[in-house]
């Protein structure tokens, strides 16, 4: 090959190299949820009320216990089970019993869920019981929503501002 | 495991010679992909500094500053961030290549374990490097790639809160994320440094640097292709909105759409699955290799020939243990040996011509010694017959040589074309074995053993010990590299040699050359 053909080759080969570099660094384009469509995230933390209620040790119990730890009240330290309802326009779409984290079941219990749903006018209903009542719930929030094509719609739960908020 | 890597070879080795038709050997892009890497390293390593000046740490700022550095400074910080990403998605290619490659050249078994091993941390640093300097720019690709990884994350049981909850909607977004990837950002490629000088350890001058022309031509295309097509964000960063259309850069986060929508459990087993079988791969199966090798005190007089010819560090010079008055003595460490047989053809007694004693040279393969060498070349010198004979000897690595063996070739195989003592050349010339010899390897500056072709070019053109003789007519010999896919290539070399031979006609031999005093003092 004479020297200029091998420069010229070389030269493509750059070419194809840094062109495959600019191509991939970007593309094909990647969607993360169809178009017409938005996102509802439900997640938060919450401690449920504990399992049993503290009981009054008799004072044949507090004498047997070591100086240093003797408390009128024995406190079981789980925690209740969390149950958590979604229903966008009626139809549930997350169903759940939450437990408590940690190793005794004395942590808060978590959850952290996308669900897709098509852009437009809906309703969304959330509940939650974390008490040792068996049915119903201790919350329960109704929202009009409009969203928007790609709209992340954020639902957290805070029972110290009043329980479910839409953001 | 045999078979995939046959395919990948024979891909390497037809890539390498198309690339050889249009680049010089020594400037070959698939020799000199570790050198790639590196020079990459450093466009990206420079280029960083440089954009990190006008780079805003704050999670509120950090956008704006990176569009200031494309739409205002194009001309400069703008190009750095070009160059920045595009070498980076370089390395990623390069890197990915240079695996493969070693991989497809069983270049990752057996004693060459450790590379491969300090190479798989520097793969993961690379990638959380990438990975953190996405999410920097805090556009919609960086929430995505900061949300698809806590996501990750919190697949696994470690992490009281989940991570991503911290990206579930602008108020709840704080800066200690970001925070913590600027510093990994930084800390991190500097860790990958640290450990590729480990990986380096046990290679003998190791191609950190390209050579200047390949350096030229990469180097010079990614900035054209900067300057082309710069590199862009995608849309500040809104946590009220997933981020949408959204163009992945596949060389690092081509994984993340499998990360997102697969199961935690299946790509958490996946990923675990996949680097504990790369961790693994050089022992499943464990290579079968030759005995390392191993020195002759008696033989040995210590010039460090053997020493400074090993390719892998195996051979260290020690004090003298046998009372003989030499500065030092061979001694191999057979962790480091992997058996090629160059120390071999350094060695000043690995001389053919030495009759008197028996021939043991100062340092040897047990499994393919310098007397067996001399045993094949008498035994195919007897064979072969006619007016152009030629005694070809052949790189077992590149294995095209037995395919040429015929009526009036010989053919001796070698551990490596350095295994060669250069005065087998001239024995099998003065006494008559053949007219003509040629030496057969791998593709020039291809050498399995890394300096096989290298030595032995040098060898033979007088420019390293042990020299080929000045006596030995150089048109009756030849170098001929030929590489795995070269067997046409060899068979043509050998047809044009039988043609100058015949013109040549027979050598003259003197009664008196077959021992000389020379050769005494060899031996
Ligand atoms: C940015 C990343 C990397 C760079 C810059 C790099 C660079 C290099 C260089 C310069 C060499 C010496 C080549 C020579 O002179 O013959 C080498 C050898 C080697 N590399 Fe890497 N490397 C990288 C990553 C990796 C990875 C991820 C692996 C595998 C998991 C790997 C496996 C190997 C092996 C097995 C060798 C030994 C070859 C031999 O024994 O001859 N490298 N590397
Ligand atoms: S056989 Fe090769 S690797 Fe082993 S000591 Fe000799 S030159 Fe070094
Ligand atoms: S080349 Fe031979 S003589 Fe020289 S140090 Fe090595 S083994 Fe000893």
């Amino acid at each position: 090959m004479p020297k200029y053909v091998k420069f010229a080759v070389q030269a493509l080969f750059y070419a194809a190299f840094v062109a495959a570099i600019g191509v991939f660094s970007a593309w094909p384009v990647y969607r993360q949820i169809p178009e017409d469509s938005a996102q509802i995230k439900l997640s938060f933390n919450h401690g449920g009320g504990r399992l049993q209620d503290c009981r009054k040790l008799t004072s044949e119990e507090l004498a047997k216990l070591p100086s240093t730890q003797r408390r009128p009240n024995n406190c079981a330290r789980e925690r209740q089970p969390i149950a958590v309802q979604m229903l966008v326009d009626g139809a549930p779409i997350y169903d759940a019993v939450l437990k408590p984290s940690g190793l005794s079941g004395d942590g808060q219990a978590e959850t952290y869920k996308k669900f897709i749903v098509p852009a437009g006018k809906h309703t969304i209903v959330a509940r939650l019981r974390d008490s040792k009542r068996t049915e119903g719930f201790d919350y329960e929030s109704s929202f009009e929503v409009d969203l928007a094509p790609q709209q992340n719609l954020a639902i957290d739960f805070k029972a110290e501002q009043g329980g479910f908020l839409f953001r | 495991m045999d078979l995939l890597r046959r395919l990948l070879r024979y891909g390497f080795d037809t890539g390498e010679k198309l690339l050889s038709l249009a680049f010089p050997a020594s400037w070959n892009p698939l020799l000199n992909l570790g050198a790639l890497g590196f020079f990459f390293y450093w466009i990206v390593t420079a280029s960083g500094i440089y954009v990190y000046i006008f780079f805003d740490t704050g999670v509120a700022q950090a956008f704006a500053s990176v569009e200031y550095m494309t739409n205002d400074q194009w001309y400069a910080a703008g190009l750095m961030r070009s160059l920045h990403r595009y070498a980076s998605d370089g390395l990623v290619a390069v890197m990915l290549l240079h695996i493969l490659r070693e991989f497809a050249l069983d270049h990752y078994r057996g004693v060459r374990w450790f590379s491969w091993a300090t190479g798989l941390p520097v793969l993961v640093l690379v990638y959380f490097a990438g990975i953190s300097g996405y999410w920097l720019v805090w556009d919609k690709l960086g929430q995505y790639v900061a949300i698809v990884s806590t996501e990750w994350l919190d697949h696994l049981p470690f992490f009281g809160q989940p991570l991503a909850r911290n990206f579930l909607s602008p108020d709840t977004l704080e800066s200690r994320f970001f925070t913590l990837m600027i510093f990994m950002h930084i800390a991190i490629p500097l860790i990958a440094l640290v450990v590729l000088w480990l990986h380096l350890q046990r290679i003998v001058k190791p191609r950190i640097n390209p050579p200047i022309g390949l350096a030229i031509g990469t180097g010079l295309s990614l900035l054209v292709l900067s300057a082309v097509a710069p590199a862009t964000s995608q849309g500040a960063a809104n946590l009220a909105m997933v981020p949408g259309r959204i163009g992945l850069d596949w060389f690092y986060l081509g994984a993340y759409p499998l990360l997102e929508k697969l199961p935690g459990p299946a790509t958490w087993s996946a990923a675990v699955t996949l680097f504990i079988v790369m961790a693994a791969i050089p022992w499943l199966p464990p290579m079968k290799r030759q005995r390392a090798a191993s020195v002759d005190l008696a033989n040995c007089n210590g010039c460090n020939r053997c020493m400074n010819d090993c390719p892998y560090n195996a051979i260290t010079m020690q004090m003298r243990s046998d009372g003989r008055p030499f500065e030092g003595e061979a001694v191999v460490n057979p962790d480091l040996c992997v058996s090629c047989g160059i120390c071999a053809g350094s060695c000043p007694t690995s001389t053919p011509f030495r009759r008197l004693s028996e021939l043991v040279p100062g340092i040897d393969l047990p499994d393919r010694t310098i007397a067996a060498i001399r045993a094949d070349t008498e035994a195919e010198g007897a064979r072969i017959a006619g007016p152009a004979r030629i005694m070809v000897y052949g790189c077992v690595n590149a294995g095209v040589a037995t395919a040429c063996r015929s009526s009036n070739v010989g053919v001796v195989t070698l551990n490596c074309t350095g295994q060669l003592p250069p005065s087998f050349i001239d024995y099998v010339i003065s006494l008559n074995l053949a007219d003509g010899v040629i030496i057969a390897g791998c593709t020039e500056n291809g050498c399995y053993n890394r300096f096989g072709s290298k030595w032995t070019i040098d060898r033979l053109a007088s420019q390293r010990d042990p020299h080929l003789r000045a006596r030995v007519p150089r048109e009756r010999i030849k170098a001929v590299w030929a590489g795995r896919l070269g067997v046409a290539k060899l068979r043509r070399e050998i047809a044009a040699l039988e043609t100058s031979l015949k013109g040549l006609g027979p050598y003259r031999h003197h009664a008196d050359r077959a021992v000389t005093p020379e050769d005494r003092a060899d031996a």
